[in-house]
């Protein structure tokens, strides 16, 4: 754990651990602003449209966004367990931990990757030839269109950093007792708490 | 007056062979530095950059007014004109010039840290601020937007025939940089403080440069969000905005001025910081009410989060909701006052020596109390929806902004002049600059308040002939101004080469970055400062001295012996 | 409307009030702005380096009472001008129901204004004098903003939905009538002319109008000409709800909300009619979305209004 190297304005390898932590979640505090933004903008609409949103929100494949609840909040355990292993200096545990994640992580784009194949041949792209005839519907698939494909690009990222982390501690050029792993953690469970609000919005509305 | 600190400041050996500025040369030694010091250097250069463009197209505006008619531009470019204008000074010179600049390079310094917590992080985000701040070049190259800084849509997304997405990329991306940096601060401040620097030991430098950070971070965001709706609704035409089908174009002004108002506070909170500095040294007095001037910056970063209403007085909002964001305006006014109040008691039996930085710090006080008094005018709904969207409101906020935070720059840039290059500035050329430059704004911009009150409209190109005479007054007033901006450029400039020497702490001042030496070396302090006593210890004995050679001051901490 | 002057012309109701607040906040803001002013002389002056007044440490008590004093009264002052800024502001927000109506359509780049018997004019606003008007206003494209300095009232046109507001003109003359909210290129040229004219002028202008029907008597003929009459007419064989007082009147809709049918209701039903259904009734109403435009709109709706006098006749 020793080799973990002192950066430069930190006294402490504690400190720096601590940190990182802590800039992440300033980080994410920015990330929740941002998600707020566009879900205020879905709430002010859903409450003037309500009608069109629900019948809406019934086209969307809740089949397919289930199973990639059930996906990510499995991917969440296994990365938890990747950042409490390094944590525990357990590298056969932490690289296992981490290449499940990342398979969680791909199966969840694909499985997104299906559903946007499927919404687009059902017309559901806002725009000429759209499915609905209630304006607003377009406002949903507006909507959903957007908050998917963020929540994708975050998803991205969040498997691009996994991918680093996996690639550095399997050369070992980064120390398991790194900030990283926790940091990274945080990313990804905060990546999949914006799921947890956008699965009900998006696929249980309506449904009920 | 600099002659005489200096021979009575603590002895220092000028022009020590080893600082920040000599440690390494060569090129990639600052295009990869990972200093704050050296970051703090080359977000000024940036930032220079883009005042002058955006200064330049101000120039232009102003030239163009001199007359009714549309003489000089066609109203294409003059709508280009402006919005270049507010997108590049909004962006890419006021929210980032003092925190990038001074923030960077003073924040550890005062806190004793040898860096910023995020070192690399700090240089990748002055690289995003320089991508994006090509991508807004690259908006004006490639013809420029006329939408105005405030995208309004259905404008925006439908109607503008300019390179919206260029120009909402280049402040999309500049967003990041803004996030990181302010994380940055955060954290540096959260954990990098001195030992016995508590948190009511920081100077309010430190503590405004905290508070903005956090209205950064939480603000920032939601612009960005905002700018993404706009761009996918112009760039694919789905329908959020758009009231053809539903949409709702008021949402899109609750959505940005949720941003833009906190924003505004981005831009003067800092300045509060480096005034409390200026003042406090060059009036040699411990600041009047600390805790108060921490309460009032926390409480305006606090409430400025819940008054963005009050731009939209005339938008058909409702009248319950108009007289909300009424109160809570004229209730943040009041930390304001208290500010003002009490850098005017902390002149008070003080030793006040009036230095360029102080004559900045009293002409940003004029300045500013001129700006936040007629924010009440804007707070009360009826006088508002008649003077909102003229030239009052553009008077009120460059009193702020212009007024208020470049008047900051320049004096907080004044003040640790010295301690950024190790020279000494020359004194009288300052003083002149400073004076000019408050008469200059003077004439640029009170001149808008008489003919906004009139009904002069903003961003208007041509106008009726009626107003000629206050355009006359205002074009000319920026004339002045604009040779007052120029000419620290200019001294400043030739200081670096000419300058004289400076020492450690030319000023007397009590904070840890005059700790150290001028220009301070790569690790900012030798051995770690302690913190004994809390900032502006100027007075530490109870007798009241016309003694002008007795010890000026207590620094706030030290090298621990 | 020429000449140098630092007041505007004030012509309405409102600006006498607007103006009386406006000074007491410039006499509540000169006195502050003459307070600061005066003290950083006096300090600056009196506390100078090396001057021989007396220095030294306030005592803690003074230095808190200072400090909350001044806090306190910043606060009430405050709340004081909130107070009688909003108090202004309530006393004029309702136009009187007696009120001249008069529809304005603004488009990129230019004001269209319709009076109730007919008469048009772009650019152009004829008022009488002492007569309450209320405007109602809509845009065909982006956000304008309808601005009299001289009446002191200034309001956002937005498009999808109507806006209002109201003045009583006391003083003949020609006023500035600008745009204030940027629309695009043309922007500083969206403006024109307000005029106020003695109520007996006004009447006489308005009858030397080129006469067109008024505004009902066109929505009346835009309601044959649509096809709206096929379905809506009690006559018609159609199973759709008649409009014969609708104007104002709750409606039930099939989702068991009652809603008002106000203007914005019944625009919606006309752009949007599958958005609310009236209870008992199938959703098989076309859209006009694309086939009226906000002028036309604006007719049918003073149409629906009409009936709804007839009924209560």
């Amino acid at each position: 754990m020793s080799e973990a190297a002192l950066h430069k304005p930190w006294r402490s390898l504690r400190r720096q651990r601590e940190a990182a932590e802590f800039g992440l979640w300033v980080f994410l505090a920015s990330e929740v602003m941002f998600f707020a933004c566009a879900l205020t903008g879905y709430a002010v609409n859903r409450v003037l449209w309500p009608e069109a949103f629900a019948a809406a929100a019934r086209e969307t494949n809740v089949l397919y966004g289930t199973i990639n609840t059930g996906i990510l909040l499995t991917s969440s355990l296994t990365m938890a367990v990747a950042a409490e292993s390094a944590r525990a200096g357990l590298r056969r545990l932490t690289l296992v931990c981490l290449g499940v994640t990342i398979a969680f992580g791909l199966a969840f784009l694909m499985v997104k990757g299906l559903e946007y194949a499927e919404d687009i041949e059902k017309h559901l792209v806002p725009g000429p030839g759209f499915r609905l005839d209630q304006p607003a519907a377009q406002i949903f698939f507006a909507f959903y269109w957007l908050l998917t494909a963020v929540h994708a690009l975050h998803m991205t990222i969040g498997l691009c950093l996994v991918g680093t982390l996996l690639a550095q501690a399997w050369r070992g050029s980064r120390p398991l007792s790194s900030p990283a792993f926790e940091a990274a953690g945080l990313y990804w469970h905060f990546v999949d708490l914006v799921w947890i609000f956008l699965y009900p919005l998006l696929y249980l509305a309506g449904r009920s | 007056m600099s002659g005489l600190t200096a021979e009575r400041a603590i002895p220092d050996r000028p022009g020590r062979a080893e600082n920040y500025l000599t440690a390494e040369t060569g090129l990639a030694s600052w295009l990869l530095t990972t200093d704050h010091k050296r970051i703090g250097l080359l977000y000024m250069a940036a930032i220079t950059v883009f005042f002058f463009l955006g200064g330049a197209a101000a120039f232009l505006l102003r030239l163009e007014l001199f007359t009714p008619e549309g003489d000089l531009l066609s109203a294409d470019s003059y709508n280009r004109a402006f919005t270049f204008h507010g997108v590049v000074m909004v962006w890419f010179f006021l929210i980032p010039s003092i925190p990038n600049i001074l923030g960077n390079f003073m924040l550890p310094l005062m806190i004793g840290a040898k860096d910023l917590a995020f070192p690399r992080l700090n240089l990748i985000s002055w690289y995003i601020f320089v991508a994006a701040g090509l991508i807004a070049v690259y908006t004006l190259v490639s013809g420029g937007v006329d939408t105005g800084w405030t995208f309004y849509t259905p404008l925006t997304t439908a109607f503008s025939n300019g390179n919206v997405l260029a120009a909402a990329a280049a402040v999309f991306v500049a967003g990041f940089s803004t996030i990181a940096t302010a994380v940055n601060f955060i954290a540096t401040v959260h954990l990098l403080r001195a030992p016995g620097l508590t948190w009511f030991r920081l100077p309010l430098f430190v503590w405004a440069i905290y508070a903005t950070s956090i209205v950064m971070v939480l603000a920032t965001p939601v612009l960005a969000m905002v700018l993404l709706l706009i761009s996918a609704e112009r760039a694919f035409g789905i329908p959020i905005f758009d009231p053809l089908r539903g949409g709702d174009p008021i949402l899109f002004q609750h959505l940005f001025w949720f941003y833009s108002h906190p924003a505004v506070y981005i831009m003067i909170l800092p300045s509060f910081g480096v005034i409390s500095e200026v003042v406090t040294c060059y009036a040699r007095r411990r600041v009047f009410g600390y805790s108060f001037m921490v309460y009032a910056l926390l409480w305006i970063a606090l409430v400025g989060f819940l008054v963005w209403g009050h731009h939209m007085f005339v938008s058909g909002q409702s009248l319950f909701a108009n007289l909300v964001f009424s109160f809570l305006s004229f209730v943040v006014a009041v930390p304001s006052a208290i500010k003002v109040f009490n850098w005017t008691a902390t002149l008070y039996r003080g030793q006040i020596v009036f230095d360029a930085p102080m004559i900045y710090a009293l002409g940003f006080i004029g300045l500013f109390t001129i700006g936040g008094l007629t924010g009440l005018f804007l707070a009360s709904v009826p006088v508002d929806i008649h003077v909102t969207d003229t030239y009052f409101v553009v008077a009120h906020f460059h009193y702020i902004m212009v007024g208020g935070a470049v008047s900051a720059l320049y004096g907080g840039l004044s003040y640790w002049w010295p301690k950024i290059t190790g020279r000494m500035y020359p004194e009288a050329w300052a003083r002149f600059a400073a004076v000019m430059m408050f008469f200059g704004f003077g004439f640029t911009f009170f001149p808008m308040f008489i003919m906004g009150f009139l009904g002069m409209p903003r961003r208007y190109h041509v106008y009726p002939q009626e107003f000629q005479v206050w355009h006359v007054l205002a074009s000319g007033g920026a004339l002045i101004l604009a040779v007052a901006y120029l000419l620290p450029m200019g001294y400043l400039a030739w200081s670096l080469i000419w300058g004289r020497r400076a020492i450690a702490n030319p000023w007397g001042a009590t904070g840890l970055e005059w700790q150290t030496s001028s220009p301070p070396p790569t690790e900012n302090f030798d051995t770690p400062p302690v913190v004994v006593q809390g900032p502006y210890n100027y007075h530490p004995e109870h007798e009241g001295p016309p003694a002008m050679d007795r010890e000026p001051h207590s620094p706030q901490g030290g090298q621990p012996v | 409307m020429n000449g140098f002057s630092l007041w505007p012309p004030t012509a309405s109701e409102q600006a006498a009030r607007i103006d009386s607040l406006f000074i007491g906040l410039l006499v509540v803001a000169g006195a502050i702005l003459l307070l600061v002013a005066m003290l950083l002389l006096v300090f600056s002056i009196r506390y100078r380096r090396g001057s021989s007044a007396r220095r030294g440490e306030l005592p803690e008590f003074l230095r808190r009472d200072v400090e909350l004093g001044w806090t306190a009264a910043t606060l009430f002052l405050a709340i004081f001008l909130f107070w009688w800024a909003g108090a202004t502001q309530l006393r004029a927000s309702d136009a009187p129901p007696n009120a001249l109506e008069v529809h304005v359509v603004a488009k990129q780049w230019m004001w269209k204004a319709r009076h109730p018997n007919g008469a048009r004019e772009i650019n152009a606003l004829h008022v009488p004098r002492g007569e309450a008007v209320r405007l109602v206003m809509t845009s065909q494209d982006v956000i304008h903003s309808f601005f009299v300095p001289a009446f002191r009232v200034k309001q956002d046109v937005v498009p999808g939905r109507f806006t209002h507001m109201w003045f009583r003109a006391t003083k003949p003359g020609t006023y500035h009538l600008f745009c204030a909210e940027f629309c695009g290129t043309e922007h500083a040229t969206m403006g024109g002319t307000v005029t106020v004219m003695e109520p007996e002028d006004y009447a006489r202008w308005a009858t030397a109008q080129p006469q067109e029907q008024d505004l009902p008597g066109e929505g009346a003929a835009l309601f044959v000409s649509l096809g709206c009459s096929g379905c809506h007419a009690p006559s018609a064989a159609v199973h759709a709800p008649s409009l014969q007082g609708i104007y104002g009147r709750m409606v039930n809709l099939a989702d068991g909300r009652t809603v008002r049918a106000d203007a914005a209701y019944l625009r919606d039903s006309i752009l949007l009619p599958k958005r609310d259904l009236v209870a008992g009734y199938e959703p098989i109403m076309p859209s006009f979305e694309g086939l009226v435009d906000e002028g036309d709109l604006q007719s049918l709706l003073a149409y629906l209004e009409s009936l709804r006098g007839e009924i209560s006749r």
